[in-house]
């Protein structure tokens, strides 16, 4: 909403004049500014004078030279423009005065004649793009004068942002009203009516409400009037507030939408079938063409304007027709000036995608007591500047009066919400200049409160309060900070546990990513994801946002793809975050929607100078895992072989915690890789949830043997689909509670061991709490050990 | 030989060990040295076997001379010796020199993503103001996200959201969450007052990406709920907020806003960090940025968890750590944020 200054000073004439002051007053009341506009503040010394005479200039064809009279004397200036004669009133820049741009004006000669300034055209002004001549000033203008004065370029613009709940101040008289609130200053609405000679309108027209809830209250208004141009106050007006000059009828009607923010239509009547409006919804299937040329299908909850012949003219509150428009060649119009229901507007508003200036107020709220009022406005100003002639009896179809809201507020409560100390009186100091009266009741700290119509918004004591707050000013209210009795900060087990995972996979080398959690089915499936039970969006923007994802690693892998083709194959990357799976019994109709960790690492480890590169590979990935398993110091953790989603079907493991698969390590499947940079990448992928809240390692002290280990080497060759991990566990079970570690040291293949055979070497520490072991105590452990091996693996022992 | 004439062969022998010794160039010419002076066939080693032949007057002087003489060279050799030992030390270390500048072995550690870093950051700083944080899901039913936040079906504010609606439950019953909101709904079911909570999470929203807005975007939202909470207590905290987080002498200032959830409703500005309140190109020229918004609990929210509102009161505040990280760090696309360049990444 754009206010000009000199508008708002119709309504409240003391308002200050200084930008900042204005500004710091807009914001403070919740009248957001976006910028503050000053046409002419690049304008100095510029003034009226009249041109005395006018000479050809003696070395120019298309020069002239012109004698101007500025009221303290006179002086002569060489100009090009094509239209000065003696006796108009122009803009003067005598030299030392100031124009849009920084240009300075100094006496020079131009072809041998000197011109002590120049004349000024529109554009030189800042005033439009019109360059074809000097600006005539008004007949009446003063010699000498200052033209920013005379031109209206001393005036200020404020662009504010108005917040949804304030209908009010879409408005210059609402925004006058908060200001003049603000500022403490006087508030009035000058009162205007047309003289009314025209016929009465109840012969000329007729008004019907269909629909009476929808359309509680029409004003409809007949006046005979000249189209043409508006003069150039009014133009100039609306152009400052933002709006484009068309016609006197539509410019005033514009005018009394941004003065009242009432918004009104004028019909030609002559073109008005049966010269009437009936208000009315839509019928199924109907439709109609708006002004803006497009044909609109229009639903059973969508009102219409409709001519006498029931016919539709226009959609009611936001667009009319091109039917009934007014042209040039109208000469008697009918105006309307109606209250709409706001849900509705708002509806049908945003069905059609179409929101106009008209549709903006209706859909937040318009003053229902202020159709009359506004109408009247509207005649006044047709009388001025379209020789209108207003008829006599406006009709008021007014079948729903409105209602202004009473509601209670007690200064105790506006104490208490605010944390302030405001007296009653001063509680209604600030409420009674936006024009809430405040009526006395038995109880002193209780008043009750008569809303005027044209605030919707205020309903509640709460609403009360807020009106209170914003003009006590919020930055008035002493700060406090509470303190809460019986609560203590901090963060929960498992929020400073996902910052440990995080820190341990920074502690790999991985850095975090952030990838969308918006993917496309194909987006899981190129990363050999399938993406059944995908959970799809009902009204995705794009098609690559159109399902939720159901695992991290597919995002990941992308990013890897991202960084290979930008130079950087070698990544580490990481994320936590969530995935959603099609609805549970205990999560319907949400889905099933979980926290995850996954990493990935691709392209070469760096290890020169000090060792070769080399690639990736699935040990990497089991160490990023264990590292954040080792962190969190699950007890219950296996590995168990098996094919993952997207990963190399030999190369990947099952990550089994307390019996249950909570996710996948292993080395991406090659063909997938290969679409996303070509080398190698392995990771992992696991429930956070379920490791968060898996069985931990006990924290319970065990005292450390004070007596020596004994260790023994032994080394089995079993079959390769044998996993080192259930060999180690057969150790372990056979070694028994002796048993202090158990290290593999070595693992490899050759002819020695046979094709399909593996040779595991380990080191076992047996320790005994309260001895030290014979050798006839080890070599019992150890072959219960070995005999533990051959029976659980097929394995057998080297020599 | 007499007295005389054996004393000043020791004398001699000495003098030769003071010069000789300690120019010793190696362990072997010091060994060399050591068994001229004290060897079998050394000066001393003759006087010493030749004391039985002097009068026994004599041989106490002689003896003591002897001695004396051992003792002082062998002090010599062993001073020499350590000096030289010590060199060779020195040379062996010196060739075993390393360079400490080669690249460490292993990986470089990682990065938290910035926005990470931002979201702990505020975390800790809410923490040390007596705030718990939570979380919540980021699909919500449509009575998390509006309705219990005062916007039953068809409200108007509900446009100031383009929603992303989810095909599961009833038309446009299931959506992601458009802000954090709804996580304030589900802490004040769980929980009674006095709550102290932050929210931080990630929302979603119908947008196409642009430099400052992104589908996808993460918010944290803070909610203080007890007795006699105050607009005060609401302006107290974001102003301590802001001194923890962006430094002391760094003030915060509000001007009325509106959101449907609260009311009176706020936005909040901070001291701009990098110019200090004097003016510069991040603030606009103005001092001041703008954060988030902020305000007093509605009593319709209260009434949509079962807290009686004349009983409770409270404050909501929330912004976006996007648009936080990117004020701060001066970034310039909120795309950066998504693309997981590592170039992006190991800056932070």
């Amino acid at each position: 909403m754009r206010a000009p200054l000199s508008w708002l000073g119709e309504f409240a004439a003391e308002l200050p004049r200084d930008a900042g002051r204005l500004a710091d007053a807009c914001n403070g009341i919740g009248l957001i500014v976006d910028a503050i506009d000053e046409p002419g503040r690049e304008i100095e010394g510029v003034i009226v004078a009249r041109i005395l005479d006018v000479v050809a200039h003696p070395n120019a064809d298309k020069l002239r030279l012109a004698e101007v009279d500025f009221g303290t004397g006179t002086t002569r200036v060489v100009c090009g423009a094509p239209n000065i004669e003696a006796g108009q009133l122009v803009p003067f820049a005598p030299s030392g005065a100031s124009l849009p741009g920084g240009f300075r004006l100094e006496r020079r000669t131009i072809r041998g004649e000197v011109s002590d300034g120049m004349l000024c055209s529109a554009r030189e002004l800042g005033l439009g793009d019109d360059h074809g001549g000097i600006v005539q000033l008004a007949a009446d203008a003063e010699l000498g004068a200052d033209v920013r004065i005379v031109l209206g370029l001393d005036d200020l613009v404020l662009e504010l942002e108005i917040t949804p709940n304030r209908p009010d101040a879409m408005s210059i008289v609402g925004i006058a009203r908060d200001l003049a609130a603000h500022f403490r200053i006087p508030f009035t609405i000058p009162l205007v009516a047309p003289s009314t000679r025209g016929p009465g309108v109840g012969g000329r027209a007729t008004v019907s409400i269909e629909a009476p809830d929808r359309c509680p209250r029409y004003v409809g208004w007949t006046a005979d009037v000249v189209v043409g141009p508006s003069p150039a106050w009014l133009a100039r007006r609306l152009t400052m507030a933002g709006m484009r000059p068309i016609n006197n009828v539509v410019d005033v009607t514009n005018y009394v939408m941004l003065e009242r923010g009432q918004p009104l239509h004028a019909f030609d009547l002559a073109r008005l079938p049966g010269r009437g409006i009936v208000v009315r919804l839509a019928g199924a299937g109907e439709g109609l063409t708006t002004l803006d040329g497009v044909e609109r299908q229009l639903t059973v909850d969508d009102l219409l304007i409709c001519d006498g012949h029931s016919k539709p003219t226009a959609v009611a509150g936001i667009m009319g027709g091109a039917d009934s428009e007014v042209v040039d060649s109208t000469t008697e119009l009918l105006l309307e000036a109606a209250f709409f229901s706001a849900p509705g507007i708002g509806l049908t508003s945003k069905r059609l995608g179409l929101r106009t200036d008209a549709s903006a107020r209706f859909e937040r709220g318009v003053d229902p007591a202020g159709t009359l009022d506004a109408a009247a406005r509207a005649m006044a100003l047709l009388e001025i500047v379209a020789s209108g002639s207003a008829g006599s009896d406006p009709l008021d179809a007014h079948p729903v009066p409105a209602e202004r809201a009473r509601v209670v507020v007690r200064t105790s409560r506006v104490n208490a919400v605010l944390g302030t100390a405001l007296s009653t009186d001063e509680i209604v100091g600030r409420l009674e200049p936006l024009g809430i009266e405040c009526l006395e009741s038995s109880d002193p700290d209780v008043r009750t409160a008569v809303v005027p119509t044209f605030r919707p918004d205020i309903e509640r004591e709460i609403d009360l309060i807020e009106e209170v707050g914003r003009h006590h000013g919020f930055n008035n209210i002493t700060r406090t900070v509470p303190r809460p009795a019986g609560t203590s900060g901090g963060l929960t087990r498992a929020q400073q546990e996902r910052r440990l995972v995080r820190h341990a996979l920074t502690g790999v080398g991985a850095s975090e990513a952030f990838t969308s959690s918006l993917v496309a089915r194909i987006d899981l499936e190129r990363c050999g994801f399938s993406s059944d039970g995908a959970v799809e969006l009902e009204n995705p923007l794009r098609a690559e946002e159109s399902c939720l994802r159901t695992a991290v690693l597919p995002g990941l892998v992308r990013a890897v793809g991202y960084n290979a083709s930008h130079g950087q194959p070698n990544v580490a990357l990481f994320e936590l975050g969530h995935v959603f799976g099609p609805p549970s019994a205990a999560t319907a109709p949400l889905p099933d929607e979980r926290e995850h960790v996954a990493c990935v690492l691709a392209g070469l480890l760096r290890q020169r100078p000090h060792a070769d590169d080399r690639p990736v590979d699935v040990h990497d990935a089991t160490a990023a895992l264990a590292s954040v398993l080792d962190t969190l110091e699950i007890a219950d953790v296996r590995i168990e072989a098996g094919p993952g989603p997207g990963l190399h079907p030999a190369r990947s493991a099952a990550v089994v915690v307390d019996g249950a698969a909570v996710g996948w390590v292993g080395e991406v499947d090659p063909e997938v890789a290969a679409r996303f940079g070509g080398g190698p990448i392995v990771g992992f992928e696991c429930d956070l949830d379920r490791l968060l809240a898996s069985r931990r390692r006990s924290r319970q002290f065990q005292p450390v043997s004070v007596f020596p280990a004994s260790s023994i080497d032994l080394a089995f060759v079993v079959d390769d689909s044998v996993p080192a991990r259930s060999v180690e566990d057969a150790l372990r079970a056979g070694g028994g509670a002796l048993v202090e570690s158990i290290a593999l040291f070595d693992a490899f293949r050759s002819e020695a061991v046979g094709a399909g055979n593996v040779s595991l070497a380990f080191s076992i520490w047996f320790r005994a709490p309260d001895r030290t072991l014979t050798d006839q105590d080890v070599a019992g452990l150890r072959q219960g050990a070995i005999d533990a091996v051959l029976a659980a693996t097929g394995a057998r022992l080297r020599g | 030989m007499d007295l005389a004439d054996a004393l000043s062969r020791l004398d001699v022998e000495l003098t030769r060990a003071q010069a000789e010794v300690p120019q010793a160039a190696d362990l072997d010419g010091l060994a060399g040295c050591e068994r001229t002076l004290l060897g079998r066939r050394a000066v001393v080693t003759d006087v010493h076997e030749q004391i039985k032949t002097f009068p026994p007057v004599d041989r106490p002087a002689l003896g003591k001379a002897v001695g004396a003489f051992k003792q002082v060279v062998t002090a010599l050799v062993e001073q020499r010796r350590t000096e030289l030992a010590d060199v060779e030390r020195t040379l062996r270390l010196t060739r075993d020199a390393v360079d400490l500048t080669l690249p460490p072995r292993g990986r470089p550690r990682g990065h938290l993503h910035l926005v990470t870093q931002v979201q702990q950051e505020l975390e800790d700083v809410f923490v040390g103001l007596g705030f718990r944080v939570a979380e919540g899901p980021e699909v919500e039913t449509d009575f998390y996200n509006f309705e219990a936040l005062n916007m039953p079906q068809a409200h108007p504010a509900r446009s100031m959201w383009d929603t992303l609606y989810v095909k599961l439950g009833q038309p446009e019953e299931v959506l992601l969450r458009t802000h954090t909101s709804p996580v304030q709904i589900r802490v004040m079911q769980d929980q009674r007052p006095p709550i102290a909570t932050v929210m931080p999470g990630r929302c979603y929203r119908r947008d196409t990406l642009d430099a400052r807005h992104s589908p996808v975007f993460h918010q944290i939202e803070g909610l203080v709920v007890d007795r006699g909470i105050t607009f005060g207590d609401l302006a107290g905290t974001i102003e301590a907020f802001t001194r923890a987080y962006f430094g002391d002498g760094r003030t915060a200032r509000l001007r009325p806003s509106f959101f449907p959830f609260t009311e009176p409703s706020a936005e909040f500005e901070v001291t701009c960090f990098m110019c200090a309140g004097s003016g510069c190109g991040v603030c606009s020229r103005t001092g001041w940025l703008e954060l988030g918004g902020c305000g007093m609990v509605d009593p319709n929210v209260f009434a949509a968890v079962g807290y009686d509102p004349e009983e409770y009161s409270g404050f909501a505040f929330g912004f976006g750590l996007e648009r936080m990280a990117m004020t701060r760090y001066g970034v310039d696309h909120i795309k950066a944020f998504w693309d997981n360049d590592l170039r992006f990444l190991e800056q932070f």
